[in-house]
């Protein structure tokens, strides 16, 4: 499908995505969430979730779920990203720019590679 | 923080914590009467009289516990010192106003920042809320409701790589175009950038 340009176009867009939809419900989706307290925020967690969003956008991601959320509460660690794989357990990184955003995308979420030098050990 | 979007990000984050479903940021910038004023208005949950003291002055009032973090004293400061202030209305029940005001010129004044990466990590990131932005320069005006796109896209992904594409371009456009408009027909000085 081109690119979307009009509200029209979306509404398409969904029908197509109805369909897809049926097939794929049964793997799952990958879910995605960045810390967005104030001292994250402070830290670039913006442009952290920013630099999510375009891999997603570049690499033409459909199902992925990207959430942000409030503080979590693990001070020193921001920006905070969580990473869950369908079927699989949570993985948090800590103090994720928006480099090792994309390498994230490309080696875990794509690849399904954990990558452990940036873990948060807790 | 380095820009006022980020503090916006920052105060829509309250309104989202107050569990509000309808979050209207507004932002004017007029140069005619050399103000700045930005608007964050919830239908969340709402605060007491007394609470509402304490997230804006959380060093001089008793408090017991704060849910609410740094950002809003930092904001609060940041305006005060740029010949401006902050107001914030609020209602049990009903939600929050939260107006902050800068004189537009003033050297010490935040730029606004990235306003478009601002939003689009609200929007997409808490797809719940009903999200209104509406940017004006003088008599330039951008408004965004993304309720419209929610209808059509109903209930898939706010984050498919489609729609994220077509936010993207559409707030990023808007919110430029506002800027050009606004700089063209003279209303900035020639030699400032808006901000």
């Amino acid at each position: 499908m081109p690119t979307i340009k009009s509200i029209e176009d979306l509404k398409k867009l969904r029908e197509e995505a109805q369909k897809i939809k049926e097939m794929r419900d049964q793997t799952g989706k990958t879910q995605i969430v960045v810390g967005m307290g104030t001292i994250g925020i402070a830290a670039g967690a913006r442009e952290t979730l920013k630099a999510i969003l375009t891999y997603i956008e570049e690499n033409n991601l459909p199902d992925i779920i990207l959430r942000q959320t409030g503080n979590l509460g693990l001070s020193g660690m921001d920006p905070v990203v969580k990473v869950t794989l369908p079927n699989r357990e949570e993985v948090t990184y800590r103090n994720v720019n928006p480099d090792m955003a994309q390498e994230i995308m490309q080696e875990h979420v794509v690849e399904g590679n954990v990558l452990n030098e940036y873990l948060l050990k807790e | 923080m380095r820009e006022l979007a980020l503090h916006i990000l920052d105060i829509a984050e309250n309104s989202i914590s107050a569990g509000a479903s309808r979050i209207e940021i507004t932002v004017k910038q007029d140069t005619r009467i050399d103000e700045m004023c930005i608007s964050v208005k919830d239908n969340g949950m709402g605060m007491a009289e007394e609470m509402v003291a304490n997230v804006m002055d959380p060093f001089t009032t008793s408090r017991t516990t704060r849910k609410v973090g740094l950002g809003i004293p930092l904001l609060k400061q940041a305006a005060e010192a740029c010949n401006g202030g902050m107001t914030i209305e609020s209602q049990p029940g009903i939600g929050t106003h939260l107006v902050v005001k800068f004189q537009e010129s003033h050297i010490d004044r935040m730029p606004l920042g990235n306003l478009s990466d601002t939003f689009l990590t609200l929007l997409l990131g808490s797809p719940e809320v009903n999200w209104v932005l509406d940017y004006q320069i003088n008599n330039e005006i951008f408004q965004f409701d993304d309720s419209e796109v929610k209808e059509a896209i109903d209930g898939m992904s706010m984050t498919d790589y489609r729609v994220i594409e077509y936010l993207t371009s559409t707030i990023e456009n808007g919110i430029e175009v506002t800027k050009q408009n606004a700089f063209t027909k003279g209303e900035k000085n020639a030699n400032d950038q808006i901000d």
